[in-house]
């Protein structure tokens, strides 16, 4: 089964370990992890299920493609990086 | 007196606490997190703070002990798009998310609603929680109606809800401040909204449609808590005051030393007295002739004084948000902070001020303690 690791960034937040899941998909394993773990979802997608636009997966070093759907295929050897991305480390700030 | 401040910043939320006669940092929470948008609630003496993680969304916290602990709370969330809906910002062509962009607005429900929360957001969803933040829902009402659709943005990219405010005589009667969008109106509750923007005009736009009330940029609107019937409202191209409930506005045109801004403040029992923090104009967002001041007037708008006792008056670049002026429920104490991270009380009405700190990070949202109406 595939294992995923989310950013220490997150630990900041909540608990969220590497964890190993079922998952044929990136959205399958996230989901699993979700399970587990239901306070993260918000925190990795938006409400609409997206990924957050400053977040940034990995399945086995490549960054996924569908981060919409998240349909992109995760080997069942596969290990699934959630990261940030580094364009929202100084979050939005405009002038009013 | 008023002994308390809650001040949200770029990068954290600070306590400001008035000892032996002054007013220091008592307490930071939420170092390094965006903190737009605080609600210290009268009702019950929580304090909500809106946090806005750059990678990990909008988030909501809540204290019942002044600020020593905190428990996260649930986050308002859109409804799933419909299949094939796209709706478009009329200014960028650009879909409109269903998806919090920022916690903009606030606020506690009348205290005969004592679970009843209000939360504007960006991109232009108003939330109402009735269980003191467990969940929250849109309000479908006003997001469904076709005229919220034209609102676009301003400052933003999207446009958003940075104002509300509950009718202290009835708690089914709530406005709302919308950038930009006008102001809003609902007398049931939220059940059905209009817009009332009767009398403000924005330069902004074509002859034709300068008078729009869907298009108003309204940057910061506040009723007078003794005397809800009157409003004021700094717009984008000037201020405006109402007495009529925001059936129509009146322009005040005389504000020194200029009419643009962002903050506006009223005092709770006057509505004659007012307090907005000006700046050189739209596209000069700096303090004229690099000089902070505080814009007062006493008689409605008729005239005004511009207050600088205490403040920089020279090479001082600090611009106010429109959250980050605030008067305490009992009219006594002004506070103020700004982009620069300065922050200043006056204990008599803005003749004079006390500079809290001159290096706090860049600062949103400026709220007294709360206390029961």
């Amino acid at each position: 089964m595939p294992r995923i690791h989310f950013t220490q960034n997150l630990q900041r937040h909540l608990h969220c370990p590497s964890c190993t899941v079922a998952g044929q998909t990136v959205r399958e394993a996230l989901d699993a992890v979700f399970a587990l773990h239901p306070r993260a979802r918000l925190y990795v997608l938006d409400e609409q299920g997206e990924l957050r636009k400053h977040m940034v997966i990995f399945v086995d070093a490549v960054q996924i493609r569908d981060r919409v759907g998240l349909t992109d295929p995760v080997a069942s050897s596969g290990e699934v990086y959630v990261m940030q991305a580094l364009s929202g480390g100084a979050s939005d700030h405009q002038d009013e | 007196m008023t002994t308390r401040i809650w001040v949200g910043t770029h990068k954290g939320v600070f306590t400001i606490e008035r000892r032996s006669g002054r007013w220091t940092i008592a307490q930071a929470a939420f170092l390094g997190d965006d903190s737009p948008m605080l609600l210290p609630d009268p009702r019950d003496g929580s304090l909500y703070v809106a946090l806005h993680h750059g990678h990990f969304g909008s988030k909501l916290h809540r204290s019942r002990d002044q600020g020593r602990s905190w428990e996260e709370m649930a986050v308002p969330t859109y409804p799933p798009k419909p299949e094939g809906y796209d709706e478009t910002n009329p200014t960028s062509g650009k879909v409109i998310p269903w998806r919090v962009e920022k916690i903009w607005s606030l606020e506690a429900g009348h205290p005969g609603q004592p679970g009843v929360l209000w939360c504007g957001t960006i991109p232009g969803g108003l939330f109402r929680s009735d269980d003191g933040g467990a969940s929250w829902n849109l309000v479908r009402s006003l997001w469904d109606d076709p005229r919220r659709k034209q609102w676009f943005g301003g400052g933003a990219d999207l446009p958003g809800i940075h104002s509300i405010a509950v009718d202290p005589r009835d708690g089914r009667r709530v406005l709302l401040g919308v950038s930009c969008g006008g102001v809003w109106e609902t007398r049931d509750d939220g059940a059905s909204w209009d817009v009332r923007a009767n009398g403000l005009w924005a330069a902004y736009m074509p002859p034709d449609r300068r008078e729009d009330p869907l298009i108003q940029d309204v940057h910061r609107v506040v009723l007078c808590r003794e005397q809800p019937d009157c409003l004021w409202t700094q717009h984008h191209n000037g201020v405006f005051r109402s007495t009529d409930g925001a059936v129509s506005w009146q322009e005040v045109p005389h504000v020194q030393p200029s009419v643009f801004g962002f903050a506006v403040a009223v005092h709770p029992h006057d509505a004659r007295l007012a307090w907005t923090v000006p700046a050189i104009k739209d596209e000069k967002r700096i303090p004229v002739a690099g000089q902070v001041v505080v814009a007062r007037t006493r008689d409605g708008g008729k005239s005004f004084e511009v207050l600088r006792n205490g403040l920089p008056q020279e090479h001082a670049y600090d611009l106010t948000y429109r959250h980050a002026l605030d008067i305490a429920a009992n009219g006594e104490v002004l506070a103020f902070g700004s982009t620069t991270g300065s922050l200043w009380t006056s204990e008599d009405q803005g003749d004079s001020w006390q500079c809290v700190s001159e290096h706090l990070p860049p600062i949103l949202c400026v709220r007294f303690e709360g206390r029961a109406a």
